[in-house]
């Protein structure tokens, strides 16, 4: 028996020194049970088979690779592509990971989802999926969240699903992930946590990283095709780091394509209000994983900040954290002021309005894009669209929008 | 003087006191050890203030920011057990979630537990699997872990953790998080007989026991029982004059 244990040691998710499994005794058997049922399910033809189905005839799947001509030609330098995971239903890439672990969950015999969010486009994607399979479904927002993103609020609620508003701490996502893992905690039998980005206690990292496999997988094929060769350079944003780990994925081998994450820099990373994990955090262990944290000298988890409710968070996944020591990803940080300017001109260049997540990502094309020559072509991530970010952004600019 | 914890267990059923350090502040903190031990805790958990305590119900939540809010630090925890260990014959043991313990160095901080007097750690976010972390300072600074078990440890992972327990074994009465429960079901009674199937290791039970009707029920099985929120809040409600009302708590509890 003792070799069982080992063995799901030896399996526990490292990401070199990173990942893990730091949970309540409480939440340990039902972590090894989904690890189990995710192995067996991972190699399952019928179960991918299905999950493939819903990417495709439900979320919309393939996404566009869409070459953003005119933005290319405003910036003078390389060729820019879109990878459009906005047109995704629920817009966003957030689905692809949901549609993967709510049906493993039903395949797992759970009747109950729950869920954490921030900007409230995996609460949208996770209330829609568990509609959709039919299953009960709870999503956990932080206050400060609910309130930016109030329309979202009601679109769970429309969707079924039962909203808990979090009022601890900086009442925003990693509130919402406390509150969430207490959830499961309680109820871990019956309940499933769909946790939204490639954080958490293995198997998360994996099985996200897995299911968000996807966007690279496309687009490595749709780049070739159109270009005839590999990109010079893929870029996402990172909060917790899924869309980004999902575009990374099938490039990680590719050694001559440069891999770059933008992290939210708030009003600056020389200021206390930023969200930049790998600029200005360091190691540490929290929410089931050991990772780079913002923190304080004596290990206290930083209030962060971001204008973006789906970047503000004070950790990174493990991955991630391992592709920075290793060097094969770059990371960098856009501030709130080069996002929003970024959300406003792809708006205007190309008609197409990011997520302000994304925009972070946009804004970092920007500002390497004009270095660059036509022969070089660049992916960005479009990882969701910006609908719910109007009527903040209307604000931001002196215009009083009611949603 | 604290020993280990053959004399908490000895001939009698253990009672474990549960306090925040640092609520309200370090010398209150100071003296409800005292009282705690004086009324008769066997063994007394000191809990260090995290910022997000996932593994918490509401009130040892709002104690853990109380605690934030005087700046209680490790340093001073370990200034509070220094300073009281000698003066009271209930063992100290922390209880931390393990990010504060990793920033502070491994090394150095079962050191100073070692120096100070604390002879067991309680780590809800270090669970066995993850027991490498730290094991090889604890054990060169002769400090324990105590491993929790809960009603969902399987049976596989009971062995496992029963084989390499020290100390005592802290089980978990039932699902969720801290935090005062009206009724505790009998799962616990059965997980803690199948516990003793593999170990001697004492085992005390926690989480949501706050009554004496509760607690007398877990002494018919258990060898301890733990108290944590009921306790906290009397020190949330009385903070500047809890020492009658935690005397009378723990006597009402404990004594006939």
């Amino acid at each position: 028996m003792q070799n069982n244990i080992e063995k799901n040691l030896s399996q526990m998710g490292r990401f070199g020194k990173y990942g893990g499994q730091y949970v309540p005794e409480t939440l340990m058997q039902t972590l090894i049970e989904l690890s189990d049922a995710y192995t067996k399910y991972s190699l399952d033809a019928e179960f991918n088979a299905e999950l493939q189905r819903l990417l495709n005839e439900y979320a919309g799947r393939p996404s566009r690779l869409y070459f953003a001509k005119k933005l290319s030609e405003a910036l003078n330098g390389a060729k820019i592509y879109l990878k459009r995971e906005d047109l995704n239903h629920t817009g966003s890439h957030k689905i692809n990971n949901v549609l993967g672990q709510v049906l493993l969950a039903k395949r797992m015999g759970k009747s109950r989802i729950i869920a954490e969010t921030g900007a409230g486009q995996h609460g949208v994607a996770t209330a829609t999926v568990s509609a959709l399979l039919g299953l009960d479904c709870e999503i956990f927002m932080g206050e400060e969240d609910t309130k930016r993103q109030a329309l979202n609020v009601y679109r769970m609620k429309l969707l079924g699903a039962s909203v808990n508003v979090v009022k601890d701490g900086t009442r925003t996502l990693k509130d919402a992930i406390n509150d969430a893992m207490r959830e499961w905690t309680r109820r871990p039998l019956d309940t499933h946590y769909a946790i939204g980005s490639v954080m958490g206690p293995h198997p998360f990292p994996t099985m996200v990283r897995d299911f968000q496999s996807v966007i690279s997988r496309e687009a490595r094929e749709q780049i070739l095709a159109i270009e005839g060769k590999l990109p010079t350079a893929v870029i996402a944003c990172v909060g917790g780091g899924s869309n980004a780990m999902g575009m990374f994925h099938h490039f990680v081998s590719d050694e001559n394509v440069e891999l770059i994450g933008c992290e939210a820099a708030g009003r600056g990373i020389d200021t206390a209000q930023h969200a930049a994990s790998i600029a200005r955090g360091r190691i540490g262990i929290f929410h089931g994983m050991k990772s780079i944290f913002c923190q304080d000298k004596a290990g206290q988890i930083a209030p962060v900040y971001s204008i973006s409710a789906g970047l503000d968070y004070p950790g990174i996944g493990p991955e991630h954290a391992n592709f920075y020591d290793s060097g094969r990803v770059k990371y960098t940080s856009i501030t709130d002021t080069e996002a929003v300017y970024a959300f406003k001109f792809l708006s205007q260049v190309e008609g197409i309005i990011p997520a302000i997540e994304s925009a972070h990502a946009v804004a970092y094309v920007m500002k390497i894009a004009p270095s660059l020559t036509p022969n070089d072509s660049i992916i960005v991530c479009l990882s969701g669209r910006g609908d719910k970010d109007v009527a903040q952004i209307a604000r931001l600019s002196g215009e009083e929008v009611y949603e | 003087m604290s020993k280990d914890f053959k004399e908490a267990f000895l001939n009698k059923k253990a009672f474990i006191a549960y306090l925040m350090a640092g609520d309200p502040d370090i010398e209150l903190t100071r003296e409800y050890i005292l009282t705690l031990d004086k009324a008769g805790a066997d063994i007394i958990e000191l809990g260090i203030p995290f910022s997000d305590p996932i593994a918490e119900g509401r009130v040892i939540q709002n104690a853990s920011l109380r605690g934030l809010r005087s700046n209680t630090t490790l340093d001073d925890v370990f200034h509070i057990s220094r300073t009281t260990v000698k003066e009271i014959k209930a063992s100290l043991v922390l209880m931390s979630y393990i990010n504060p313990i990793l920033n502070y160095g491994y090394d150095e901080f079962f050191m100073q537990c070692r120096v100070c007097g604390i002879r067991g750690v309680i780590i809800p976010d270090l669970p066995f699997e993850e027991r490498m972390e730290i094991d090889r300072f604890r054990k060169k600074h002769g400090v324990f872990q105590i491993f929790l078990l809960a009603p969902t440890s399987s049976e596989e992972r009971i062995i496992s953790v029963a084989s390499e327990a020290n100390g005592w074994i802290y089980l978990v009465s039932s699902m969720g998080v801290t935090g005062t429960r009206n009724q505790i079901d009998d799962g616990a009674e059965k997980i803690c007989a199948l516990i003793r199937k593999y170990t001697s290791v004492p085992i005390a039970v926690g989480f949501g026991i706050h009554s004496r009707t509760q607690a007398d029920n877990v002494r018919r099985y258990a060898d301890g029982v733990i108290v944590g929120s009921a306790i906290v809040k009397i020190i949330e409600e009385h903070p500047l004059t809890a020492t009658p009302y935690l005397t009378k708590y723990v006597h009402d509890l404990c004594h006939l």
